[in-house]
């Protein structure tokens, strides 16, 4: 069952060197307070794991603009130019993935398979140094799973045992980043009782979440 | 020209059929919905979790809970539906997607394309456009012909590719080709430019069809 923690005390859980998976899309669905935490804590060489760049003094764009971030696993960085200019100063490395296969490495992560077979990326650099398995006359190439110390995720309603409903657009890379690291914080836009998220509405199941910090936007 | 985008965009949407499931990239693909002809209702996509993407709302009605594939505000229409990234691109990879339209910095006589990276200026990165290039069934590329008189549509492009043989059309606001075996052919031209002009623009050789058509916008 998940504890409920400050945010202060949450941060304290993600070491320096740390890899970080962080849930949202151009920071609609990330847990914006514990990002907030941890930017003022100050950890530091993070691996951060997330869709995007999100932008400058917004969402996990405010890591990358206080230099906490050694490395960033990303699929789109264009809206936040801060990425490129540490990236070109050497302050910054950036992997970039095709977005699908990011979503689908971790899950594979979370899930316990091997990797998975794609498509995506035959032909170009992705495919450099991949190994290429024909079938039925195609070519896909084997993509490995992706895991994480530890992973930030935020949901709309999460009930104090950590079953998790999101709203809107918010579930993108959250649902499957609960699943793959060995750590996993939650921040609740709302703190609710279990019981308050009717069994069938449950994303992410509680299993998945170990601490719990209230955002307090009841 | 006044409205280049709007012309192009008004011609893509001429391509999308009723109840056609269909992916948007960001900037002048995006213009496409406000073209679709009448009687033609699509599935909008929004790869990062909208099946059945709205109208863009007023400042109002804007939800910091919603947005499309930009970051910007959207939303879902009445029977719509919202789901996770994994999800979103099983059903982009899986062939649920009948067409997809996006941008482009190059298109070659091959149909190889190249879209998200300039080495040493810009990297943007490809989002989903690697997935979306392989998985749907029709790939549209909408763009300006030239970038500013440098050609596009190359024999061979020459920045990092998005994907190999992937793209079927091209629209711009000089013409629309296809993709074939034996390279690019016009199918329609817009009776603003000359043919030289349009073979001129266009750094691939230019198969012109036989039933070559003018372009309506």
């Amino acid at each position: 069952m998940a504890k409920v923690v400050s945010v202060e005390e949450a941060v304290c859980l993600i070491k320096d060197g740390n890899t970080v998976m962080i849930g949202g899309f151009m920071g609609c669905g990330s847990p914006h307070k514990v990002i907030d935490a941890l930017a003022k804590k100050g950890t530091k060489n993070l691996t951060v794991m997330c869709n995007d760049g999100a932008c400058p003094k917004f969402g996990i764009g405010k890591l990358i603009t206080s230099g906490q971030v050694k490395k960033l696993i990303a699929t789109h960085v264009g809206l936040n130019p801060e990425v490129g200019k540490k990236m070109n100063a050497g302050e910054l490395q950036v992997e970039l993935i095709p977005q699908g296969t990011f979503a689908e490495r971790i899950r594979c992560g979370g899930n316990g398979t091997g990797g998975f077979l794609t498509l995506t990326g035959f032909g170009t650099t992705i495919a450099d140094g991949k190994q290429v398995i024909r079938i039925d006359g195609k070519d896909y190439l084997l993509e490995l799973p992706l895991k994480a110390d530890v992973a930030l995720i935020c949901g709309n309603k999460i009930d104090k045992q950590g079953n998790v409903w999101y709203r809107g657009t918010t579930r993108n890379f959250n649902v499957v980043m609960a699943t793959a690291a060995d750590l996993v914080i939650a921040e609740a836009d709302k703190l609710v009782e279990p019981g308050e998220i009717e069994p069938e509405n449950v994303v992410t199941q509680s299993i998945f979440v170990d601490y719990i910090v209230d955002g307090g936007n009841a | 020209m006044e409205d280049i985008k709007g012309f192009i965009a008004a011609r893509v949407a001429k391509e999308l059929k009723d109840s056609d499931v269909v992916s948007l990239g960001i900037g002048l693909p995006t213009q496409v919905e406000n073209y679709l002809p009448e009687g033609v209702r699509i599935t909008l996509l929004s790869e990062n979790g909208i099946v059945g993407e709205g109208l863009i709302p007023s400042a109002d009605d804007a939800s910091l809970y919603v947005v499309d594939a930009g970051g910007q505000p959207a939303s879902v229409l009445i029977g719509g539906s919202f789901v996770d990234s994994a999800v979103s691109f099983g059903i982009i990879r899986g062939g649920h997607v009948d067409v997809t339209v996006l941008g482009a910095l190059e298109v070659d006589e091959e149909g190889d394309l190249s879209s998200w990276i300039i080495p040493g200026k810009k990297v943007p990165g490809m989002g989903g456009a690697m997935d979306l290039v392989v998985g749907a069934k029709k790939v549209i590329i909408a763009m300006e012909h030239t970038n500013k008189g440098a050609h596009k549509i190359l024999k061979k492009c020459t920045f990092p590719l998005t994907g190999i043989k992937a793209v079927d059309m091209i629209v711009t606001e000089m013409g629309v080709m296809v993709i074939t075996d034996k390279g690019i052919e016009l199918i329609e031209y817009n009776p603003e430019f000359t043919l030289e002009q349009i073979r001129a623009a266009t750094g691939a050789r230019l198969i012109i069809s036989p039933n070559l058509k003018k372009m309506a916008g």
